[in-house]
């Protein structure tokens, strides 16, 4: 069946439509090897959820695609047994064991903080956040816990994930990734609570924790840039009362901070820090110590809970938790959730990220006889704006499988690969 | 007289009587042989004759302090207290005395140890469950002895395991010094950092270390100082015993028959599960008698809901719209407190309000609060009405004569060694075979195919999914800012007053931490108890929140009843 999309503008290719959606699993979406044992989650159109799907190969796996032509569809874990015969299996016998280390982080976290939109929209400005945290958490990963396959991966909306391929991620328990993720949440708690980082255990002038210390240092130059140019955090009466309820309440500092700014309304949010760094420091000045400490330690403070990821810690803990698959279009925005390079996150901007109707576009485009002059048959993605993606994405996979077949000491029956 | 506090303060020739027993020992089997250490990592299996009785009562009084433990540690209870009542606990049921100490039967005691753990094994491998239960509780088992343990036995046992740790060498220690130096309790003393050591060991070993953020991380390895050490032998006792356990569980099922044992496996392991029930909260016979309706919640909501409760009820009607665990939090409670099924769809559908179409209703929400009725997926649901376990098999109670077995003592199974570890070899149990499901023995009157969704308890409000930035769930007392709880308290509970003493007593229960002391103590203030009644039944304290809500509710049909007789009394005067 030839392409059955209307060759006109690329509006038309609306990503709900299921003709769409199977040309693009046909012909675009990268064929990736599987594990026997990994459970596929397919959503189909209507909201109807598959659960527990697994395939004997790649090959399998596309046909499944193709049939049922999912709107969208998430990866699990690789089960003690395939997960499509859990129902032939005793209780029990169906156990989550590896699964990539994954990490969501999403927008809408950040609705407090941000300025410029909320909900589910994003642009380009409120996608610092997002580059900030990519930036610090790519850098405890890989420095700190030691990984080094790491994909980052636009969500297609609104957030990034993260996949660590290494093979101490893949079996770590859910214990230990707790533990992992305990240790990395520095914003916590609900909504009802307004200084929502607590790191230095219960003493509020405590030094930071060596790792997290390192962190401000990278979130500092973001937190200028982000918070206090772009965004505008403390603009409003608003937003900067939010600011000194999170310092302390010192009559000096804060009441005389405060007088001064409802006289001056039309502050930037950079020059009412400056204002807060230049009080703070005639403290230091004054030799009031402990006082200048509390203020420095709650600023350092202002500057995580601005700054650091804001991750959801219930996706990463357990081995159970489902998460779209990389290259698969999100039903929303019809975007592709590529691959995204953490060195370069701050110029990565969500709007320039292909739909499938664009790429289905570009298909349709091709010269037929482009084939022929490399002497061996181009893959259609090739020849489209995802190439780079794809490319991003394989290289990761090579990484991860020459790394896996060195360290093969145990036995691993399945085909061992990323994805 | 003057008395020695410590045995081995005695020189060892002062009393006779003493020397005497210290050569019996010497010349018998000695605690130099095979248990040369009270502390004991179950590493090889006991190589011993066993008489069945042994094989039993060892068992018992194993599993006895095991479930005691547990629900201990449900009880948050501060360390130190923990720690006494464990110790007291140990040594009424299962004493182990270190090799210091005088006329105890040391040997004996540790011979009894070792039996009664590999007992359990057989009993506990079977399901992952069972397995992680075990394994906690006997982590927290060696950790308690750990402690209490003499240190000088203490490190000699640990060099007997032969750990490899990697040692920081003094060059690395340097390079990181003020890495090291941030991760210190005590701050950074200079001599103290001198003399502290640091291993060296993957960070995934350590992972309680890690979530407090105590150990400085670098490269995936963890800097675990000498101080911490007692993370180190735990992580590698649980990871030892949690292989071996899943190891006897595969062999299991080639075990040959031997009628006599197999029984009392079983029932070992169905007591530790009854045990469970100590935690959970089952509803009691009047408040499930009366159902609540939709049009109904509201009402209650006012006069009964435990603050969390009202919490999240109030948002839902204030935003029409709840996050996950929220709506997860209320739909199970009101299953509690009697609200069914055909009355909680309508209830939830009104709450969603008309912001919500029909359609994403039905599509999005109705299944899930099927699904906690037991009505989808997995169906796990007790439903609330099902016959409660009597009070007594919420404790852990191993009575032998329920048991209806008749094992006789005198048989002697000889050499259990060749049965125990090396699984493949002769057979212990033929009712692995035709063992089916665990709860089926637990509690026949429950539908062994319906695992238990049990209500949020507020162990698991407290602990479990800690509300995100957005959330609205969890406990208010632990939750929410001090400024916001209270006011919060203050437009919830008009019988609160601001600055009354009763508040200050809430607010202090907050902020040391003891979340349902303060919850009860508005529960006394807001029904008209003085502090300390509790709940007004045994001055207990709250600790879910269905049993807040049926107290409350309780206590409101006392007050009519009570008022009833009377004015039946006042008719009758005037008639």
């Amino acid at each position: 069946m030839p392409v059955a999309v209307k060759d006109e503008v690329m509006m038309d290719y609306d990503p709900s439509s299921p003709q769409v959606m199977n040309a693009f699993y046909r012909r675009l979406f990268p064929p990736a090897k599987l594990f026997t044992h990994r459970e596929f989650a397919f959503t189909l159109a209507g909201d109807i959820y598959i659960r527990y799907n697994s395939f004997h190969s790649a090959d399998d796996f596309k046909k499944e695609v193709l049939r049922l032509n999912p709107s969208r569809f998430e990866i699990g874990p690789q089960y003690s047994a395939r997960p499509r015969d859990r129902k032939t299996l005793a209780t029990g016998a169906l156990q989550p064991q590896r699964r990539e280390l994954v990490f969501d982080i999403d927008m809408t976290d950040y609705d407090e903080i941000r300025t410029c939109c909320s909900d589910k929209k994003i642009c380009r400005r409120c996608w610092g956040y997002i580059a900030a945290a990519v930036k610090v958490l790519d850098h405890t990963l890989r420095e700190t816990f030691g990984f080094r396959h790491l994909l980052w991966v636009y969500s297609g909306r609104r957030g990034i994930h993260c996949w660590i391929s290494d093979a101490a991620a893949l079996d770590l328990n859910d214990d230990q990734r707790k533990s992992l993720v305990t240790f990395l949440e520095v914003v916590k708690g609900s909504s009802q609570q307004a200084k929502k980082v607590n790191v230095r255990g219960g003493r509020d002038d405590a030094e930071l924790h060596p790792v997290l210390k390192e962190s401000l240092d990278v979130l500092k130059p973001e937190f200028v840039r982000v918070c206090l140019r772009d965004q505008d955090c403390f603009k409003t009466e608003r937003q900067w009362e939010a600011l000194l309820s999170l310092l302390p309440q010192d009559r000096e500092v804060s009441s005389a901070l405060r007088s001064q700014w409802q006289s001056q309304p039309d502050l930037s949010s950079e020059e009412r820090w400056l204002d807060l760094v230049s009080a703070v420091g005639e403290l230091k000045k004054n030799g009031k110590t402990a006082l200048f400490h509390k203020y420095e330690k709650a600023m350092e403070d202002v500057i995580l809970q601005y700054t650091y990821p804001r991750i959801d810690a219930e996706v990463s803990k357990h081995r159970n938790h489902l998460l779209k698959s990389p290259f698969v279009v999100h039903p929303g925005t019809g975007r592709v959730c590529v691959p995204v390079n953490p060195a370069l996150a701050e110029e990565f901007d969500p709007e320039t990220v292909p739909t499938v109707g664009e790429l289905l576009h570009e298909l349709n485009g091709i010269p037929a006889e482009s084939e022929e002059t490399k002497g061996r048959k181009m893959e259609d993605y090739e020849h489209t704006a995802l190439k780079p993606y794809v490319d991003m994405f394989v290289k990761h996979v090579a990484a991860v499988l020459r790394d896996a077949r060195m360290s093969r000491k145990s036995v691993i029956k399945e085909e061992n690969t990323d994805f | 007289m003057f008395k020695p506090t410590t045995r081995h303060n005695i020189p060892a020739s002062s009393d006779p009587r003493l020397e005497v027993k210290l050569n019996k020992r010497a010349s018998g089997v000695g605690s130099s042989g095979r248990w040369p250490y009270r502390l004991n990592f179950y590493d090889r299996p006991p190589t011993l004759d066993i008489t069945l009785e042994e094989f039993e009562t060892c068992a018992i009084s194993r599993l006895r302090v095991l479930s005691h433990i547990e629900s201990l540690s449900h009880r948050s209870l501060p360390y130190a207290q923990l720690s006494a009542a464990i110790s007291t606990y140990l040594k009424q049921h299962l004493p182990l005395a270190s090799n210091t100490a005088r006329n105890v039967n040391t040997d004996e005691e540790r011979r009894r140890d070792e039996i009664g753990h590999w007992v359990l094994r057989l009993a506990f491998c079977r399901s992952p469950d069972l397995r992680s239960r075990f394994v906690r509780s006997e982590t927290s088992l060696f950790r308690h002895r750990f402690e209490t343990d003499d240190v000088s036995e203490r490190s000699a046992f640990l060099r007997s395991l032969q750990l490899d740790w990697q040692q920081v060498d003094e060059s690395e220690k340097a390079m990181y010094a003020d890495q090291l130096k941030g991760c210190m309790a005590w701050g950074s003393k200079e001599d103290a950092f001198r003399a502290e050591t640091w291993f060296k060991v993957p960070w995934y070993n350590v992972p309680d270390l890690v979530g407090s953020r105590r150990v400085f991380i670098r490269g995936g390895m963890a800097y675990v100082p000498q101080s911490q050490q007692i993370s180190l032998v735990l992580q590698a006792f649980s990871a030892r015993l949690e292989k071996a356990l899943e190891l006897t569980a595969k062999n299991l099922p080639r075990l040959d028959e031997d009628e006599r044992l197999g029984p009392v496996i079983d029932h070992l392991a169905a007591s530790f599960l009854s045990g469970l029930g100590a935690a959970e909260y089952q509803s009691s016979e009047n408040s499930s008698g009366s159902v609540v309706t939709a049009d109904m919640v509201d009402d209650v909501a006012r006069k009964h809901f435990p603050p969390c409760m009202r919490n999240v009820y109030e948002r839902l009607k204030k935003d029409h719209h709840l996050k996950h665990f929220g709506r997860l939090q209320l739909v199970l409670f009101l299953k509690g407190i009697g609200l069914p099924l055909d009355e909680a769809i309508p209830f939830w559908r009104k709450m969603y309000g008309a912001s919500m179409s029909d359609d994403k209703f039905n599509k999005e929400y109705k299944y899930n609060i099927r699904h906690s009725y037991g009505q989808e997926g997995r169906r796990a649901n007790y439903p609330p009405k099902s016959s409660p376990p009597s009070p007594e098999s919420s404790q852990l109670v191993y009575s032998r004569s329920t048991r209806g077995l008749h094992l006789d003592p005198s048989i002697r199974v000889s050499s259990v060694e060749s049965r125990f570890p090396s699984l493949e070899s002769r057979a212990i149990v033929s009712l692995f075979k035709s063992f089916g499901n665990l709860r089926r023995i637990a509690d026949p009157s429950v539908d062994p195919t319906l695992t238990p969704l049990p209500l949020r308890s507020c162990q698991q409000i407290l602990t479990q999914n800690q509300p995100g930035t957005q959330d609205s769930h969890g406990c208010p007392f632990r939750h929410f800012s001090p400024d916001n709880l209270q006011s919060f308290l203050l437009s919830s509970y008009p019988q609160l007053e601001r600055s009354s003493p009763e508040m200050r007593d809430i607010m202090d229960s907050v902020k040391s931490a003891h979340y349902h002391v303060a919850c009860t103590r508005v529960f006394e203030v807001t029904h008209g108890l003085k502090k300390g009644d509790g709940l007004g039944k045994d001055a207990e304290s709250v600790s879910h929140p269905n049993k807040y809500t049926d107290r409350s509710r309780e206590l409101e049909r006392e007050k009519l009843d009570a008022l009833k007789p009377k004015e039946e009394a006042d008719d009758l005067m005037q008639g």
